[in-house]
């Protein structure tokens, strides 16, 4: 007699060897609190990502060939314009459900990097980061970085309006950085911008194949070692130690879990794809270097580099008549490596100030770390205040506060609000910590009395907890 | 501008004050004094428009900056109350300008030192006719235009706007920021207004002469301005057709809250 499912499972293990290996991970153990899922939307937002990837590349063209539109959209009947940007139209209103994945893709997009950011904040936090897990830590940056490009490189090849904008700037900045920006650019460019064809399958071969592919080992790398070092856990109760862990199987526990949030995830993304607009590019029209139009923004994971060029005082490093350092480096370029660089330093830093090399597997609380958690929330503040500049033109429309006196404002605001807010969050942390001692000593001395009364009246003393 | 505000606050005393100045000067009033706010009305209006009328109301409402016949006043000078007149003159505007000024609420201007900006229209219809036909008057100039939209092609619109006025009035006609002036957004605009702006350049806007933008290009553009009101918004809601910006509060403020709240739950649900 066969089988039909043993036969083929037996089949398999006898020459994988797989049976073990797969019960040890159905065996893995998550840490059951909420705040360690929020990677997971990282996660399957880029599964989602890829999902959708693929079907835009099966009618995307990624040429910058001029045609004449005729299609279903009038108002743009009869322009001139790339075959990308062309194809891009067609997408969102001649292809089935085109619109639809295109937007879910941009959304996902979106969603991708800001449940990173999410997931960033809680651990660091937490202080995650710590031994053994920098590394991790690293690799999460990398990947964050590296999504900032592929974002920036899929809004630029649609060649509509805003991603021509937004490319002259990535092309300024990239000329900015001293003695390799310029000959890096010009090659990747092939030209003074707007650059030549080339540009374009340059773009694309990274953006729908090099880059998803680092990503994909990013990705693996990052959760093979936090299965190596196993997850951190918080001190829930007196079982979790820095030895012992506990928490929920990855099945079953676990697993009902993660799907729940994949779908989750994918309808959160589809319903926004469906219902809400992103990046209309109908309305943009094609770009030309001799068009502009007002206000033109990247997307947001990139608005704190538009930020800092406006905030930048104009400012150049020059030797007699010679620029040596313009402008557009200090905010584009020097900017974001200096964040990527502190917080990429930040465990080693860390340990430097606190003298503490020991290994951790149970998580800080905030108020645990009062001067990690201080200059966390000050460093996002200071990067937050960055960003929101880059929307003072907006500002100024809605509400009428002059763009001047806000840039007088956040010049001062941005050095200013982070550093009241280091001493500010450090007293808040120190007094949680305080009220946390007391607390303890109340329930200490409680404790003791019923003690002290059980002996009196001769009972047996109460078991503790 | 929250000077301006003030102003309109105490509009109706000021008016009342202002009446009892213009009795006090005469039917005629060539008021050297700016008055501070509100309208300087001749106590009995006609109700036909006409260049009388427009001359009274100029005289009280205009002549400080404006200079008395619209002569003009080169450097600020202290009108009523202090607050300082000076404006360009009006001999060779025609009545093109004055409608477009007017009709906008651009003038009267509350402070030579404010941007001219969408306001509230204190003028009747009449009275701006009024002071068009007195405007007009004073010299040569354009006349008031008669643009015809639905002749133009929304697809050139999108073009020429895009080329010609999109880097300062964003794309979509959602206005933005210069350096040194506000861009008004275009929703709220009638199509004659439209065609006088582009023909007389107001503060900051240059002025666009026939051979940059002829009269059949100009009514593309105004079929495509007043297309703006309502896009075509095929993806869904528009979120203000303004791009990244509210792309970037609906996934801070809308997808990541419903994320971080199902992993809460979730987190909860599977728990122990
Ligand atoms: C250099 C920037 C600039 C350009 C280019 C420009 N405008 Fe303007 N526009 C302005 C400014 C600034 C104002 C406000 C003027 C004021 O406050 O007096 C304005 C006002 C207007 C108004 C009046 C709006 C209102 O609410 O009263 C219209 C209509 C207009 N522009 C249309 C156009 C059109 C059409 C074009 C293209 C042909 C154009 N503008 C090009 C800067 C510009
Ligand atoms: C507080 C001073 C002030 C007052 C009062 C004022 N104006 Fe003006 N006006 C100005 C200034 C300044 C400008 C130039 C603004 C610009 O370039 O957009 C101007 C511009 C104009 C223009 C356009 C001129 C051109 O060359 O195109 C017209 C028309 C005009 N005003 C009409 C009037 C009328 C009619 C009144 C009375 C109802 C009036 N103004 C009241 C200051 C004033």
């Amino acid at each position: 007699m066969t089988d039909p499912v043993q036969d083929p499972v037996r089949f398999i293990d006898e020459r994988t060897a797989g049976a073990a290996l797969l019960r040890r991970g159905l065996r893995y153990l998550f840490p059951d609190h909420w705040s360690f899922l929020l990677g997971e939307v990282a996660l399957y937002s880029f599964i989602v990502l890829i999902g959708t990837g693929i079907y835009l590349a099966l009618f995307f063209d990624p040429s910058t060939a001029k045609t004449v539109y005729h299609g279903p959209y009038t108002p743009l009947d009869g322009q001139t314009m790339s075959a990308a940007f062309k194809s891009v139209v067609d997408i969102s209103f001649a292809y089935k459900a085109g619109l639809l994945i295109r937007q879910t893709h941009h959304w996902a997009a979106d969603v991708f990097v800001a449940s990173m950011v999410i997931h960033l904040t809680r651990v660091f936090f937490t202080g995650a980061f710590r031994k053994p897990r920098e590394l991790t830590w690293i690799i999460g940056l990398l990947m964050l970085f590296t999504a900032f490009l592929e974002g920036y490189l899929g809004y630029s090849l649609v060649d509509d309006l805003l991603s021509g904008m937004g490319l002259a700037i990535g092309y300024g900045v990239g000329l900015s950085i001293p003695v390799i920006g310029g000959p890096m650019t010009l090659s990747l460019f092939g030209a003074p911008f707007p650059g030549k064809p080339e540009l374009w399958s340059r773009m694309y071969i990274a953006h729908v194949l090099l880059i998803p592919i680092l990503l994909a080992v990013l990705i693996t790398i990052h959760l093979a070692l936090v299965m190596a070092r196993h997850h951190t856990q918080f001190r829930q109760s007196r079982r979790h130690t820095e030895r012992r862990i506990v928490g929920v199987p990855l099945f079953p526990g676990q697993t009902p879990r993660s799907l729940a949030l994949v779908f989750f995830v994918a309808a959160v993304l589809f319903l926004l794809g469906g219902l809400v607009q992103i990046n209309p590019i109908w309305q943009w029209g094609p770009f030309e270097p001799w068009l502009g139009t007002n206000g033109a923004q990247p997307d947001w994971y990139l608005g704190w580099l538009i930020g800092a060029l406006r905030l930048m005082p104009s400012f150049d490093l020059t030797i007699g008549h010679f620029t040596l350092v313009p402008n557009p480096f200090w905010g584009g370029a020097l900017f974001p490596l200096v964040v990527l660089g502190l917080l990429a330093a930040f465990p080693w830093i860390e340990r430097r100030l606190t003298g503490d090399r020991t290994t951790h597997n149970l998580l800080d609380r905030p108020r645990d770390a009062p001067n990690r958690t201080a200059f966390g929330v000050a460093f996002l503040t200071w990067v937050f205040l960055i960003f929101a500049f880059g929307a003072a033109d907006r500002i100024f429309v809605l509400l009428g506060l002059s763009y001047n006196t806000q840039l007088y404002i956040f010049r001062i605001g941005i050095w200013v609000v982070p550093l009241a807010l280091f001493f500010g969050v450090r007293r808040v942390c120190r007094e949680l910590q305080t009220s946390d001692r007391i607390e303890e000593v109340r329930e200490q001395a409680e404790h003791e009395a019923e003690e002290d009364r059980g002996a009196v009246a001769g009972a047996p003393a109460q078991p503790a907890g | 501008m929250s000077y301006r505000k003030r102003l309109r606050f105490m509009s109706l005393r000021a008016r009342i004050l202002a009446v009892a100045t213009v009795f006090a000067l005469g039917a005629v009033a060539i008021a050297q004094a700016q008055p501070q706010s509100g309208i300087v009305r001749p106590t009995t209006e006609p109700s036909n428009p006409s260049a009388q009328l427009g001359a009274q109301l100029f005289a009280g409402n205009c002549s400080s900056c404006h200079g008395i016949s619209g002569s003009g006043i080169a450097s600020p000078r202290p009108g009523a109350g202090g607050i300082p007149g000076a404006g360009p003159p009006l001999q060779r505007v025609g009545a093109s300008a004055p409608d477009f000024y007017l009709r906008t609420g651009y003038m009267p201007l509350a402070s030579i030192h404010d941007q001219p900006a969408p306001d509230r229209v204190l003028f009747s219809d009449n009275e701006i006719r009024s002071l068009v036909a007195y405007v007009a008057s004073l010299g040569p100039g354009p006349a008031i235009p008669h643009p015809a939209p639905a002749s133009g092609s929304l697809s050139d619109g999108l073009h020429l706007f895009t080329e010609h006025c999109a880097g300062c009035h964003q794309g979509l006609a959602r206005g933005g920021f210069v350096t040194g002036a506000l861009v008004p957004p275009l929703q709220g605009v009638t199509a004659t207004e439209i065609a006088e702006a582009v023909r007389i350049g107001p503060y900051l806007m240059p002025r666009f002469s026939q051979k940059q933008i002829s009269d059949s290009q100009l009514n593309s553009i105004i079929r495509y301005v007043l297309w703006t009101r309502h896009p075509s918004d095929r993806g869904g809601w528009g979120i203000g057709n303004l791009g990244p910006i509210p792309e970037g509060l609906v996934t801070w403020w809308i997808a990541l809250p419903l994320l971080v709240v199902a992993c809460v739950l979730l987190g909860k649900r599977f728990g122990r």
